[in-house]
């Protein structure tokens, strides 16, 4: 076991805390840039979208996980970042003046959402958000001189000063990695300034934070917004990956991903945020293989235990309906995020927490280490 | 004018009176008690002060400056810090972010330049972790540092609810029963604490107490309350005697 003997305050305020660690993630980092000259185009566009998601769950992260202001109107934020992009791109805007704008005008759009939070709680806080995607998806769909309405959107290639850059390359790949490792940076140096440190005050007491001269109203609104403008980015990636959008990509299922992306992750870390993207990403083409396996095996089971080929070919069409049954996704969304709040709510990450101090701690690691219980310390607070 | 006064305040619920026009006012230097049975408004005061609660009427002075109207988070940066009765911790963060949280309102850097962690943002840093340091110092929190508040003790967290108060660098601080639920032994550091924050660093106590030893062993002064409103106020033994203040204890 590592002990790190501290000498100086720059310690505590470095992001990566000791030698060890720039080992570790810099072989991360060589292992993402020889990745695509590795891999497929499958897996390369995996990668890209894995980004993507884990641009987005830094930004939930800090509105979540930090500030504790629960959001299910991420695929909103999302969708205007990339409208943003698809408009201004197709009157001639160049790729470095609509990528700032997109995260701006997403930035100043979270910050108007942020208001009604001041006032808002707990579910109520998810009600309003989940209005305001259903106020953003009515409108893509309804103002056809700017969106095309429900014909969708094309987006052409990126343009990097005269240099296209199309959805499949190395070089998007690139740009999206870029943006990912530049977001966390920037939330990591936020979260351990006074800012984040406010964020953090805010989600475990508001009493206590308003009585230290923290400004509840502006830092609600300050975390909405950046929020908001991180998914502004993605929403440019996102759109330039698909081509073309349109309103119905931008549903409540796109935000309750988001949030599984967090809670499946773990709020409380940029760690968390990248495992529940790569969870996320790969769980749909993971579903999609079962639909299509499982009905076949388990025909090919049941007739190798002696069961007659009618019934077996029956069985296999009444399994595969069952796959292909509409809502059947969102069921299962359902399910994994239930499992996860009971079984691990920290998430991956946590869940890697506690095998790293097994294996740290190893003869001695003590089963109830991470016990939940209850305390009882806390009484009502005055709100 | 004198440093911290109450001038005839009133807080109102309903048809409730919680606070009834109460007047006081606390000399710089001294550490002043307010005492009285459960639900005299004790609490109310303190959250009337840190501006939690707006009075229904009746105005409070803080260094000759009229506060009533100020919003809460200013309160702070005027120099006006507090603990509280239930602990108001940040559970889940560590108690070197629970007393950076105390320096908050000298915070002065910007956000986009903490996102970019400038310079300026890094010696503000290490500014504001010195003067935390110098506080783990003076009440001995060494061990907690890098700790989870979730996962102390009750008697530690009081002293760090103290301890991110004084990070702030108050001039004034509010103690909300700084000694409940806390051991002989716990109680006695803490009126030595008590003591010290006024000796040492010259910051004036207003506190809320119900343990009597402790009241007797710190106090200049005290005023004791009952049903909101003031029944008596002077030295601890005078209150302690005076027949209003019995009355209200014991029950006439």
């Amino acid at each position: 076991m590592r002990f790190v003997f501290k000498t100086d305050y720059d310690q505590d305020i470095r992001i990566l805390k000791h030698s060890g660690y720039w080992w570790s993630y810099g072989v991360l980092l060589a292992v993402l840039i020889a990745a695509p000259f590795l891999l497929g185009s499958y897996l390369q566009s995996q990668l890209v979208f894995v980004f993507i998601y884990a641009i987005v769950g830094v930004a939930l992260m800090i509105l979540t996980g930090f500030t504790g202001q629960a959001s299910l109107g991420h695929a909103a934020f999302l969708a205007i970042g990339a409208y943003t992009a698809g408009f201004l791109q197709s009157h001639g805007v160049p790729f470095i003046v609509y990528f700032p704008t997109a995260a701006i005008l997403t930035g100043v759009v979270g910050a108007l959402v942020g208001f009604p939070a001041l006032r808002l709680t707990g579910i109520y806080l998810v009600i309003a958000t989940i209005a305001f995607a259903f106020i953003v998806e009515e409108v893509l769909a309804r103002w056809e001189s700017v969106t095309h309405g429900n014909e969708g959107m094309r987006v052409r290639a990126l343009d990097l000063a005269g240099i296209p850059v199309p959805r499949d390359s190395e070089a998007f790949y690139f740009l999206c990695l870029l943006v990912l490792v530049g977001v966390i940076l920037l939330a990591l140096n936020l979260l351990r300034s006074p800012t984040g440190r406010a964020f953090v005050a805010i989600r475990d007491s508001e009493t206590a934070g308003k009585s230290m001269g923290i400004d509840l109203a502006a830092y609600k609104v300050k975390s909405f917004a950046i929020s908001a403008a991180i998914t502004g980015m993605a929403g440019v990636l996102f759109a330039h990956k698909m081509t073309f959008i349109s309103p119905e990509m931008f549903t409540l299922l796109l935000s309750i991903e988001f949030i599984m992306v967090i809670i499946i992750g773990g709020a409380f870390g940029v760690h968390g945020a990248i495992l529940g993207a790569i969870f996320m990403v790969m769980v749909d083409p993971f579903l999609t293989a079962l639909k299509d396996d499982v009905p076949v095996l388990a025909a090919s089971v049941a007739s190798s235990f002696g069961m007659a080929q009618d019934a077996a070919t029956q069985l296999q069409d009444k399994l595969s309906k069952i796959g292909s049954a509409a809502g059947l996704k969102g069921a299962i969304y359902g399910l994994i995020i239930m499992m996860f709040i009971l079984f691990e709510p920290y998430g991956l990450y946590g869940r890697w927490l506690k095998v790293k101090l097994f294996f740290q701690l190893f003869p001695l690691y003590k089963r109830a280490t991470f016990k939940r219980q209850k305390t009882y310390v806390k009484s009502e607070r005055n709100r | 004018m004198s440093f911290f006064t109450v001038d005839g305040i009133s807080l109102q619920f309903g048809g409730l009176k919680a606070v009834d026009n109460v007047s006081f006012s606390v000399a710089k230097g001294e550490i002043f008690t307010v005492i009285g049975p459960n639900g005299a408004g004790k609490t109310s005061i303190f959250n009337l002060i840190s501006r939690l609660y707006n009075p229904t009427s009746g105005k409070l002075f803080f260094e000759g400056r009229d506060i009533t109207e100020v919003p809460p988070h200013q309160i702070a940066k005027l120099g006006i810090a507090r603990t509280f009765q239930n602990i108001e911790l940040f559970e889940n963060a560590t108690m070197l972010a629970n007393l950076l949280v105390g320096r908050h309102c000298h915070a002065t850097t910007q956000m986009w330049q903490e996102m970019l962690f400038l310079p300026s943002v890094r010696r503000a840093e290490k500014d504001h972790r010195r003067k935390v340091e110098e506080v783990i110092e003076f009440l001995d929190l060494q061990a907690y540092r890098e700790k989870l508040i979730a996962g102390l003790p009750y008697g530690v967290r009081k002293v760090i609810e103290v301890a991110r108060a004084l990070c702030s660098e108050p001039k004034l601080i509010l103690l909300d029963e700084p000694s409940s639920g806390l051991n002989v032994e716990e109680t006695d550091d803490m009126s030595f604490w008590i003591r010290d924050i006024r000796s040492e660093l010259g910051i004036t106590v207003l506190m809320v107490e119900h343990d009597m030893t402790l009241v007797n062993r710190v106090s200049d002064r005290v005023l004791a309350l009952n049903y909101g409103k003031v029944l008596a106020s002077g030295t601890p033994s005078e209150v302690q005697a005076h027949p209003d203040v019995i009355a209200a204890y014991l029950g006439a």
